[in-house]
Order: C-alpha cells, then structure tokens, then sequence
C-alpha cells in the first residue's frame, strides 16, 4: 500500500466526489467527512513513514501513459508539509459546511474533487501532470464560489478567472519551451537543469505571472477579497488555507530552483512589490468594515512575508516562508471559521452589526483571540516562528526590506486588534448579536484542532522543520550560485584598547 | 527537579486551570488555585535570591525543549539562573503573590473574576520566562507575552470603551518598540552568528570599533545593535516618545496597575539593558543615548506628575519617572544601582499603587484627588501604608544612619551619574535633582490632598452613586438627608479595606521601609562584583568613585526632598489657594504640562488619522479605481466591446476557461508528440 499511498490520497476524495453525486443531502455530508477523514488518516501514515533525512523523493510512482504524458508522483519534505495541510483543513471544512442547504451534494463533491486535485499539486512530478492539477483545482473553487457563493459572486468568480487566465496561459507557454529545451517533463530532473540565463528571465516570468496571482502579490490582488467576500466559509477557509500557497509553493519548486539566477536578478522586484503589499494592504485592512475583506487584505500583507523569505537566498529565508505559509494557512482558515461562526448566526459581516461578543459567547471570543494573536505574530504561536525566521532571513540581505515589512508587525497588531476590539469588546450594542449562542460541539471540534496546531507549532515547531530541513539546504545550496551580497557591509572589529583614539570620529559617522 | 522550573510552570498551569475552568469551576477554586501557585513559587524563590546574597549560588541554565533550528540560527527553551534572575524572581513572585491577594478584596464584585486571575498567573509566567531567558528570543517571547497579558488586562473591564482603547493603545505603541528589538536581535545574529546572550556578551567587545550598514547608512556596529534594542526597552519602559501608552493603561483594575505598570512588566526594558550592560558598555554612543532618554523621562514625567488630578495617574508618570532614573543609572555605567532600584521601586511603588486601590476602593471608586481630603482618619492603615510609600519614594533618610529604599537605590543613582564624570552624566544628575524636587512635591501633594484637609467628597459622582444607592435601597435609617452635611461628606463615610486588602499592604509596607537598608550592601557596595557574578557590567571602580562624591552631592537629594515637602505643604495645607493662583499666572505652561505635552494630539495628528486616511485611499483610490478599473473591469469592458456579448463573458468565463486549458494542454501534447 505505502508504494502508492499517493494515488490511494488522491483517489479516496475522488471516489467520494463520484458519490457524493448520487446520494442525497445527508449521505453526501457523511460520505465527504468520511473520505476526509480517510485522506487524513493516510496523511498521518504519509508523516509517519516519511524518513526524514532519507532520500529526496519519496512515495514516487510513475507510470507511462500516453505520448510521453506519464503519472508520475513524489513528494519531498516541503510537499509533505503542504499535503499535511491540506489533508488537515478538509474534515473542518466540510464540518464548516452545515449551513450549505442547497445542492448539498455537488457541493461535497466539489470539494472533495478540489481535495484531489490540490494533493496533486503537491505530489506531481511531471510538468504537465503539475499543469493539469495547478489550474484544474481552481475550477472547483470557481463553482464553490459561483454557486455557493454570495450576492456578488458572479463578479467576484468572473475576476478570479481574468486574473488566472493570464498566468496560466504564460506559464504554458514557458513549460512547452522547458520541455523542448531539456527534453523531459520531469520535475525533479529539470530542477536540477541549468537553463541559459537569459532564457531563465524569460521563463522567471511566464512563471512569476502565475503565482503572483495565487500568491497573491500587490497588484495582482485585488481578485481575493472579492473571492473571499462571496466565497462560503469552507471555501474562504481552502482559497487561504491552500490554494493561495500554490503560489509560494510555486517558486520553491520552480522559480528557484529551475531559475536561480533569473530569481537573484529579480528578486528586487519581488521586494519592491512586497514591501508596498506589507504598508500598502495593511493600511487598507485597518480600514475594512466587512471582517471578511479585512481577513483578505490580511493574507496580502502576510504572503508578502512569504515571498521576501522565499528571495533572502538562505535558510532562515526559506524555511521562515514555509512556516508562514503553513501557519497562515491554519490561522487565516480559523480566523474565516471564525467569521462563519457568527455570520451563520447573524448572516452579515459587517463588523458594526457585532460588539461585546466577550460577554454571550466566551468560549469564541477565547479561541478569536488566540488566532489574532497568532495572525499578529506573538511568539508562542505559529505565526511568530515564521515571521521572525522570514524577516531573519530578509534582514541578511537588505535592512530596507527587513524594515519595512517589519512594519507589519505594528500595523498587522493595530488592524486585527482594532477588528478584535469592535467585535469581541464594548457594550452589546446590537440586541441580537447578543442574543447569539456560544459555540456549539460541532464549531469547538472545528477550531480546537487548528489551536492545538497553531501551539504546537509556536512552541515546538522543529516537528514541522524536521522534514523539511534536508530539502531547503539542499535548494540553498543549489542557490549559492546566485546568492546576493547582503548590504550589511561588516567590517571586523579592532580591540578595544587599539581603537580607543578612533572611536571619536566612529561615533561622529554614527549620528 | 529544579524549583525554577515549578517557579516558572506553576503560574502557567494554575492559569490554564483558572482560564479554561473559568465560570465552570467557579470563583474561589480558581482565586484559590492561582493564589496559591503564586505564593508557591515565591517560597521557592526567596531561598534563590538568598543563596546568591549570601555567595553560596552559582549560576546554571536549566534546559527545557529544542526551539527553533534552522541553519545557524538556533535557539532553545531554557531557564537561565543567575543573581540577575534572582534578583528578578522575587521581585515579580512577590509582588504578583500579594496582588493575587489583594485581588481577592479588590475584586470582590466583580462577575469575571476567574478570567482576571487567570490573565494574572499568565502575565507571572511570561514575566517569568522574560527574566531567565538565555537568548534574546526567549526574551521577545517573555516581552511579547506580557504586552499580552498587559494588553487584556488593561481591557479587562471590556465594555469602557476607553479600556479597550487603551488596551489597543499599549499593545501597538509596544509593538513601535518590537520592530526595534527585533530588528535587534536580527542584526545581533547577523554580527554574531548566535542569539544566546553569553556567548554575545563574550564576543561583543571584540566587536568594538567595527562598522556595519543598515538602512543604507554605516554605523557603528555596537553602537546601532544596542540602540535597536533600546528602542524595544524604551517602548515597554515608557522611555520619551513611546510612554503614551502607560497613563492610558491606568483603564485596567488597579492592582494591574501595581503588578504590571509599576513593579514589573514597564522595568522589563531596564532589565534588557541591564542584562546586555557588557554589550552596552561597549558603544560610548549607545550608553549616551541611553542616559539622554533616561534623563529626559524622569524630567518630563514628573512635570506631568505635578499637574495631574487623578491619584492613579499622578503615580503613573511618577512610575514613568523612575523607570527614567534606572535608564540614567544603567547608561552611566552603574547598572547595580539601576538593578537596586528597580528592586526597591518594585516595593515601594507597587505599594502605593495598592494604597491608591485601596482609597478609590474606599471612595467607591472615584480616583480624582479633588473629591478626596481628610482621610487620614477614616481610612488609617491606609494612610500609614502611603506614608511608608512616599517617604520611600521620595528618598528620606540620614547618610550613613537609616532611610527608607528610595533613599538608597535614588540617592546612588545620582552619585553614579555624578560620578561619572561625563556629559551625559552631568546631564542625568542635574535633571535628577530636578525631578526629586518635583517627586517630593507631587508625593506630597497626593498624601496631603487625599488624606489631609477638610474631605471635599460632597460633589463627586461616584460618592453621590454610592449615597443615592444606599438610600435607593432602604438603608436611609440614619434618619437625615444630604443638606444635613455641611462637612463635605454627603453622608458618605469611607472604611478601611478588608483584610486580603491590608496584608498586602503592611508586607510591601515593611519592604518600602527596610529594602534599601539591608540590601544596598549587597547590590551596590564595593563588593558587589561578587554577589553579580558578572551578570552585569559592574564597576568597582565607579562605586569608588561614587563614594568620592562631594558632600553637597550626597545632601543634595535630602535638600530637594525636603524643599518639595515643603512646597507641598505651603501650598496644600497651608495656603491651599496658592495652586489655583499659581495656575492663572502661568495658564499656558500649565496648560501644556496638565496637557501630557501634547504628545497624543501630536501622534494623532502626525500616526493615527494619516493611517487611516492613507488606507481608505489605497483602497478606493488605488485598488478601485486604478487597479480594478484598468485591470479586471478594463479588460471585462473591451471584451464586452469586441464580443458586442457581455453576457456571454459573464457566464460563460467557465467554459472559456476550461477551452482555454485544454487548447493548450492539446497543443503540449502534440509538441511532444512531433519531437
């Protein structure tokens, strides 16, 4: 079995998918928690008998299957991590999705087909496998959101598509010109290719218009707000909890490695653009009244932390950009659990319409708290360690960008707080957001696990490390190659007594 | 197992248990349960810090769990012990055991009392963990923690907007100071290639005379890591420019105010300095800086303290002050003093915070001073114990006889800034004069405003709340009504606290007056090196010349306290409409002092509506109408325009989409296929 666990991960969903459309409501809710749990559970084998410290790849399966297009599977440390998520945050939300009456079945469906197809994102190792997947699995979403969704949808999904189709369409392009430059569609072999470097820009780019939009980058981000405004819960909680790490997800396993120095030679475009995401998105957060858009504006701020770890060129960079995105993938996805709590109770999301929900709903105001306070980054919870590592790493390169995407931390504290004060504290100014009950069984097992998680990996985050470190030395070191120069400029210390008569005129140069 | 572990984890789990219990497990269990993990840890504490006083202690790190691993960077949790931490560990389980306590009579009605022992026992914990760091992560986490702790507990009353206000105000002016510390510990690792703070403080002097680059700029290596991370001590201390925060904070129930913003958390920033004295001493430019912050503070705090009405507040800035006489000690190269005073400070001010709770207490619940007067005799353990809070503030005592703490720990402050001999120095000592003055007036004009005089309770609101309800209720068996009392009190007689109240009280009370005189010989005196066991920078030959001072220096605090007194007197007891006199001949200093400076009017105007302008215009102006408008909606209209069928892209973008994929997978494919 553990020879194809991953194809058994991808086709547990997909089975549940098929019968999910045949069933009725409730069948269909069964059927899906149940292929959820099933997928969860080979995710817990996965990570259990990933040797870490073994080989790069593992779990690989391939087969031929037509005209050199083959079903090839692998996963390395940084897509084990992802799965993990994935496998994760699906129960949750199907058990998020108690308040979807209509179509209950294509629904399930519709999810448990995404489950699949992002599991294949993850675990693809041959291009056009990756292809087919990467855009594929947003075609779920655009039904969630379409369909399920609310007023605006149709907007909000027809602008989720604009912004995608141009990606993608590059990215082909630029795969097609891989494949015929290297002569092989599989990924591990082409990311160890070393492409003429003036092509590399060529294709940086294809690729960069791509995952700067699932990313999503500042400009190319104003699809996600307004896919997250009508977007469901569940759906809000898979577009931040998974989808948008495709992107990241992305330029590790190709921008990188495939185009180290295209990526050295663009990597102050990247800043440039996630520096104005940190201020620029933060400041617009602070001035949100739907809680929805203000979360969104959140995730732009915070996978600008992402990508300026991704660009740092060493550990700290990387392995901080992936404890971001893992733990904004858990705390983004409860902060939107959280919206969907009381928006199922109230059906607004205008933070006005709530107020002194500390007072009728304790045990949600608890939880709420604890997920701002890892979207803020305090130490402890999962959204430090990855924020203090990404901008460790940033720090090494530029003090500019360490800087000025530090500054989300002061903005990043003053918007959720700011968001926590007018829902959680003050009178209960609105008679029936006060009348809403605490949180039931079923919403408690939804946001205690991702809690526990969120702790767990604040306080001892070497078990989301562990498996990863091998894979990240290893792109660290094929980076070497194009490593920039950092811009603190050390120079060696002279000993004290030496120094003395010179310190005058250092300490002049200092103010 | 080693007791620093039951030390630091006791707190925590008694938290847990009080927090996640809350109103299932019911009042007194959990009062009782954090009341005793915190007594618990103090016992445990006390023979640590003896052991150290008396020599027989050796430092030692007690490893916990592997933190962070990734690349060079490297961090664990682990529980460092040295006299430092000693020193640390009884003052923040002693006073957190008492204001667990005191918090039994204080919040005696209030609904929500499982969930503010809770976020005590929690603040202990992370204030714990702060002070046995052994890296500077471990620090951030303990600092990050407490601004936690301190940020729901000043919300605690949640539904006064002004709490929740405030309780944002601290938190995001506390994080101006985060970036700066971060960015510390960033450039830290950057030059030392580790964050654990012994083996920095080993290699920094091998660091002197380097340069390095940051924002663009070439600086001196030491001089610009040490002022990042002041930075971070300068806004959980309340240093000039990020003290807005601590007045405000006073919104929390007042013995947070004695537990937090006065004993321990707000001296977090002089024990990070303290702590990475070796490190400072390096940089001649960052121990100025340090002194011209400290020395700026105390003066500027204390004008404030002259001017305020409400007794809270007056002890606030008066807090805010002293934190500025520590920072003076520290960057003048006496970081034992400033460890001494932070030590006696944590007493004596952690006393009258608790004195003032137990007035506003007594007063229900009104905290301007103007509405006190005459006290002495309702209340008069209370008086006794402010007494013993002010004499010790204000520094009274005898050379080489007796004084009470401040006496010692101020008095060596100023002799080390004398001493010092330097610009800064000179600076930090005359401005400390200054504000000993002013502290002495301020001390005295709140014991001779609350406790002395006619009482003036008559007009308060919460007095008449108080009067009007025990009325309301039928309790009006006195027989007489309001016009009846001509003497101010409205038929309000204030008693004294309950007892959890009065312990508290009477033990600080014995710290305030004894702290100084048995401990300066330790802390402070030429043998000092051995019972620091260079946990600091301490230097034996400035305590030389400390003890080399002039006479008029070492007279000078007694001279300006006892003129302050004085001043107080004439002008509250004596003559009591000289202030309003003096008000009117100088209205606009006044105006400005009464005023904060301006300092939030000036940070509204120049941080705070220009956030939220600039965010409402990035949004409706750039990504509505630049973004949306030229992107999506753009492309949406020229494709309407061409098809001539809007509709058709409206619903049918699906299709297209998946037309789109599949054209060009098929196009891959029979690429392949030809090659």
């Amino acid at each position: 079995m553990l020879n194809h666990i991953l194809s058994l991960m991808l086709l547990v969903p997909l089975l549940g998918a098929a019968i999910c459309l045949f069933v009725d409501a409730k069948a269909a809710r069964t059927v899906a928690l149940a292929a959820t749990l099933i997928d969860f559970a080979l995710g817990i084998v996965l990570w259990n008998q990933y040797e870490v410290g073994g080989p790069r790849w593992q779990f690989q399966e391939s087969a031929e299957l037509f005209a050199g297009f083959s079903w090839k599977l692998g996963i390395d440390g940084i897509a084990l991590m992802l799965i993990e998520l994935s496998v994760f945050l699906m129960p949750i939300c199907i058990l998020a999705s108690a308040s979807i009456k209509k179509r209950v079945g294509e629904y399930m469906a519709a999810f448990l087909l995404m489950e699949t197809l992002m599991i294949g994102v993850f675990s693809a190792q041959d291009l056009y496998l990756f292809y087919i997947m990467f855009e594929a699995g947003l075609i779920p979403m655009y039904l969630i959101i379409g369909i399920w969704g609310g007023a605006d949808r149709i907007y909000a999904s027809y602008k989720f598509f604009l912004y995608t189709l141009l990606g993608s369409v590059l990215m082909l392009i630029a795969m097609l010109w891989m494949v015929h430059e290297a002569g092989t569609t599989d990924i591990p072999t082409l990311m160890e290719y070393n492409f003429p470097v003036e092509a590399q820009k060529w294709l940086w780019l294809a690729f960069f218009a791509s995952f700067a939009v699932k990313m999503p980058m500042w400009p190319v981000h104003t699809w996600l707000p307004d896919a997250h405004v009508q977007a469901p819960t569940a759906g809000s909680v898979i577009l931040a909890g998974v989808l948008l790490k495709m992107g990241g997800y992305g330029f590790i396993r190709f921008s990188l490695p495939m185009f180290p120095e295209a990526s050295a030679h663009f990597a102050w475009l990247v800043f440039a653009l996630s520096m104005i995401a940190v201020v620029v998105t933060s400041l617009i957060a602070l001035v949100q009244h739907d809680m929805k858009k203000l979360i969104a504006y959140s995730s732009v701020a915070h996978m600008a932390i992402v990508t300026v770890g991704l660009f740092a060129f060493n550990v700290q960079g990387l392995e901080g950009s992936m404890i971001v995105m893992l733990s904004h993938g858990l705390v983004s996805g409860a902060l939107f659990l959280c919206v969907g709590v009381i928006y199922d109770r109230l059906h607004t999301r205008e933070i006005d319409r709530y107020g002194g929900l500390s007072i009728n709903m304790p045990k949600y105001a608890l939880l709420f708290m604890l997920f701002t306070m890892a979207s803020v980054g305090l130490p402890g919870t999962s959204g430090f360690v990855g924020e203090f590592l990404s901008l460790a790493g940033i720090y090494q390169v530029s003090s500019w960008v360490a800087f000025v995407a530090g500054t989300g931390v002061i903005l990043g504290a003053a918007y959720m707080l700011y968001l926590y004060r007018r829902v959680a504290f003050g009178e209960q100014k609105n008679a029936d957001a006060a009348a809403m009950t605490d949180l039931s069984a079923r919403e408690v097992l939804m946001l205690a696990p991702i809690a526990a998680v969120v702790l767990w990996m604040g306080v001892y985050p070497e078990s989301f490390l562990a498996p990863m470190r091998q894979d990240i030395a290893t792109l660290d070191a094929r980076l070497s190659q194009a490593k920039p120069e950092g811009d603190a400029k050390l120079t060696a210390g002279k000993p004290k007594a030496a120094a003395a008569h010179e310190e005058p005129a250092q300490h002049g140069g200092a103010h | 197992m080693d007791p620093i572990l039951l030390i630091v984890f006791l707190p925590l789990l008694a938290a847990a248990i009080a927090g996640l219990g809350n109103r299932a497990l019911g009042n007194v269990p959990a009062k009782a349960v954090t009341t005793l993990a915190l007594f618990a840890a103090c016992a445990l504490s006390w023979p640590i810090f003896i052991s150290f006083v008396s020599g027989h202690a050796e430092p030692h790190v007690v490893q916990v769990l592997h933190w962070v691993r990734s690349g060079s960077l490297s961090f664990d949790w682990a529980l460092r012990v040295d006299t430092m931490t000693a020193v640390m560990l009884v003052v923040v389980t002693t006073v957190s055991a008492l204001v667990h306590l005191y918090s039994w009579g204080y919040m005696d009605e209030d609904p929500d009392q499982p969930r503010f022992f809770a976020y005590l026992s929690l603040f202990t914990f992370a204030m714990l963990m702060l002070v046995t760091a052994d890296n500077l992560v471990q620090m951030f986490f303990g600092w990050e923690g407490v601004g936690l702790a301190s940020y729901l507990l000043i919300g605690f009353w949640f539904r006064k907007p002004s709490a929740s206000a405030a309780a944002i105000k601290a938190f995001v002016v506390n994080r101006v100071g985060d970036l700066g510390f971060m960015l510390g510990i960033f450039g830290t690792y950057l030059v030392f290639n580790t964050v654990s703070i012994p083996e920095i403080l080993v290699r920094a002097p091998s660091m002197a005379g380097s340069t390095i680059h940051f924002l663009g700029m070439q600086w001196d290596t030491m001089t610009i890591l040490c002022v990042l991370l002041f930075i971070g001590a300068m806004g959980k201390s309340a240093q000039l420019g990020l003290h807005t925060w601590l007045p405000d904070a006073m919104e929390g129930p007042t013995p947070v105010s004695a537990l937090i913003h006065a004993a321990t958390m707000v001296t977090a920033g002089v024990f990070m300095v303290c702590r990475l004295s070796p490190m400072f001493a390096v940089s001649e430019t960052a121990m100025n800086v340090v002194t011209y912050v400290g020395a700026a503070t105390l003066f500027f705090a204390a004008t404030i303290g002259t001017t305020q009405w409400d007794i809270k507040r007056v002890i606030a800035y008066s807090t805010c002050s002293q934190l500025g006489y520590m920072f003076v000690a520290a960057g003048v190269g006496a970081p034992g003093a400033a460890m001494f005073h932070l030590f006696t400070h944590a007493f004596f001010k952690a006393l009258l915070f608790l004195g003032a709770g137990s007035v506003i207490h007594a007063m229900h619940h009104e905290q301007d001073m103007r509405y006190y007067g005459g006290l002495a005799r309702k209340i008069p353990l209370t008086y006794a114990a402010m007494m013993a809070g002010t004499l010790a503030i204000t520094g009274l005592g005898i050379v080489d006889v007796f004084g009470f703490a401040g006496f010692y720990s101020k008095d060596s402050i100023l002799e080390a800034a004398y001493a010092s001999a330097s610009d800064s120095g000179r600076f930090g000592f005359w401005m400390g004069i200054t504000a000993a003055l002013l502290t002495s007036f301020y001390s005295w004009r709140l014991i001779f405003l609350t406790f002395h005089g006619k009482p003036r309770w008559a007009q308060s609101e919460h007095v008449q709340h108080a009067v009007h309800d025990a009325h309301g209720h039928g309790h009006d068996d006195h027989g007489h009504g309001h016009a009846h009392h001509d003497d101010g009190t409205a038929g309000y007689h204030p008693h004294e606290s309950p007892l959890p109240m009065l312990i508290p009280l009477v033990v600080l009370s014995l710290g305030a007056v004894f702290a100084g005189w048995v401990f300066s010989h330790s802390f402070i005196s030429e043998g000092g090196g051995e019972f620091w066991k260079g946990s600091i920078a301490f230097s034996e030959e400035l305590i030389h010349h400390m003890h080399a001072v002039p006479t008029w220096v070492k007279w000078a605090p007694f001279g300006v306290m006892a003129l302050g007194l004085f001043t107080a007197w004439y002008a509250y007891i004596r003559n009591p409409r000289l202030p309003a006199a003096f008000v009117e001949q100088f209205g606009v200093v006044h105006q400005f002092v009464f005023n904060k400076w301006y300092f939030d009017e000036l940070y509204n105007f120049l941080f705070v509506r220009p956030a939220f302008w600039l965010g409402d215009k990035f949004w409706k102006w750039g990504d509505i109408g630049l973004i949306d408008r030229f992107g999506p909606n753009g492309a949406a209209w020229v494709v309407a325009q061409g098809s001539r069928a809007a509709k058709v892209v409206q619903s049918g973008y699906l299709y297209s989409y998946a037309l789109v994929m599949l054209l060009g997978l098929t196009a891959a494919i029979s690429w392949v296929m030809v090659h």
